[in-house]
């Protein structure tokens, strides 16, 4: 079963710099609504491949960009 | 029909941003940052890329620091009423539009000592004179990049010198050179610059922004305005993060859409080549009215010194008159009157009446520009058969 990986940011200008830097590496992202039990902090949430964390976290780590949570689901 | 009133807004719009302004509503209408769905989410990466392509026009750090708001005035007000306390003191030039004057005026009721460095008769400002009244409780400095009225260029670069010696900001009002002459934040010292996107930027009304600089510490302004953002939205205080600290409530989404295209549209044609070619629509503007019987020219009668903007009084002639005259009888669009600065009137001397305002724009040939003069020496000859 394919598990994924949800990063939570601060603002939604956050979540948009970090799909296209993500998008842009070839990394597999999709943006959903940030679910409930995670946050209501920001309504756009960032879903990734659990299998692509560490690509991931680094590219947004990267970019400078402020994570506010990581979630696996 | 020429329009020569491209300094209150540029007409007309690029076709790319009308286009881009109805296939937003189509396409992406949903609220940016609100809801999670498709449609917003497409209205989120419109904001963003646009965030992204001002960033990186003005050459600002990061496009977090991009703050959208419906003009420069907005702008302008986010800086000057969220920066300075009471006990602060300012300094600006008496060449400001309104829009930097009216808030000054309002904060120095509020204690904030305001200080105005008169400029020249052309609109010019002697550095040494802006060096001289900066003092240790200056917090800010504030001018505009180019005078509405007289089209005047200021200098920026050194005023930047200056307020960074004596630890003090720059706010710079870059309404009427934003699109026509290139601006570098970083490497003209700009920590704050206020920019409208409906003149020399080609795009739709009701869009603008203050784009801050990396040296400016945001915790210490206070937004002008407070409310949702689509964060933090569990708290009933204000996020303090950017750009959502100062971007309360549904951005203007068509306006950012056409803004966007509108930038592509002038990267395209490129800044350096519409300088250029204003500055020699502004020369043959200046050479011909300059030749015409009882016209006064005001400024510093030099493109490379100003933009695109020309003012003029005849003598004995009413300003409203010749601009009537010129509209019904010639098809041509200037604007008369005080154009919202009073003290820049002041200052090149043609307060209270006012002046005969001709802005190219980009769309202006250098055929429309003899016609105008042509058009305006009948109006001047006619005036004097009617007697």
């Amino acid at each position: 079963m394919e598990s994924y990986g949800v990063i939570l940011f601060h603002t939604t200008s956050s979540v948009m710099c970090a799909e296209k830097a993500l998008a842009g590496e070839g990394c597999v992202v999709k943006l959903i609504p940030t679910p409930r039990e995670f946050s209501s902090d920001c309504g756009i949430a960032l879903r990734f491949d659990w299998d692509e964390y560490e690509k991931v976290t680094s590219l947004v780590a990267a970019a400078q960009l402020e994570i506010n949570a990581i979630h696996r689901m | 029909m020429i329009y020569l009133d491209n300094a209150a807004t540029s007409w007309p719009k690029p076709p790319p941003v009308l286009k881009a302004m109805t296939d937003v509503l189509e396409s992406a209408g949903g609220n940016p940052g609100r809801s999670g769905h498709r449609l917003s989410i497409a209205a989120a990466r419109v904001m963003y890329d646009t965030r992204e392509d001002i960033a990186r026009f003005f050459h600002a750090p990061d496009p977090m620091h991009v703050i959208f708001t419906g003009n420069a005035t907005q702008a302008i007000n986010i800086a000057l009423r969220g920066l300075l306390k009471p006990g602060d003191s300012v300094i600006t030039s008496s060449m400001e539009h309104n829009a930097v004057m009216r808030p000054l005026r309002s904060l120095e009721k509020r204690g904030i000592l305001v200080k105005v460095i008169p400029a020249a008769r052309d609109g010019s400002l002697k550095v040494e004179d802006m060096s001289g009244a900066i003092s240790p409780g200056t917090r800010l400095v504030v001018i505009n990049h180019a005078s509405n009225v007289a089209g005047t260029l200021l200098p920026v670069s050194e005023v930047s010198a200056i307020a960074r010696r004596a630890n003090a900001l720059l706010l710079v009002d870059a309404a009427q050179t934003a699109g026509v002459i290139p601006i570098d934040m970083q490497a003209m010292g700009i920590d704050l610059l206020a920019f409208t996107g409906h003149k020399g930027l080609q795009g739709p009304p009701g869009t603008g922004g203050l784009v801050i600089g990396s040296g400016v510490d945001v915790s210490r302004i206070e937004p002008l305005m407070y409310g949702g953002t689509g964060s933090q939205s569990e708290l009933e205080e204000q996020p303090p993060f950017l750009p959502d600290k100062f971007e309360s409530g549904t951005p203007n989404i068509s306006g950012i859409a056409g803004l966007r295209a509108a930038l592509g549209w002038l990267t395209d044609r490129g800044v350096e080549s519409v300088r250029a070619r204003e500055k020699e629509l502004t020369r043959a503007l200046i050479d011909g009215l300059s030749g015409l019987p009882g016209v006064s020219v005001y400024g510093p009668l030099d493109p490379e010194r100003s933009v695109a903007i020309v003012s003029i009084t005849i003598k004995g002639r009413q300003n409203s008159e010749v601009g009537l005259r010129l509209d019904e009888e010639h098809g041509i669009l200037s604007r008369v009157g005080l154009h919202c600065a009073p003290a820049a009137h002041k200052t090149i001397g043609s307060f209270p009446e006012g002046t005969v305002r001709f802005a190219p724009g980009v769309f202006t040939t250098i055929a429309d520009i003899h016609t105008v003069i042509k058009a305006v020496g009948e109006v001047i000859r006619s005036w004097k058969a009617t007697g």
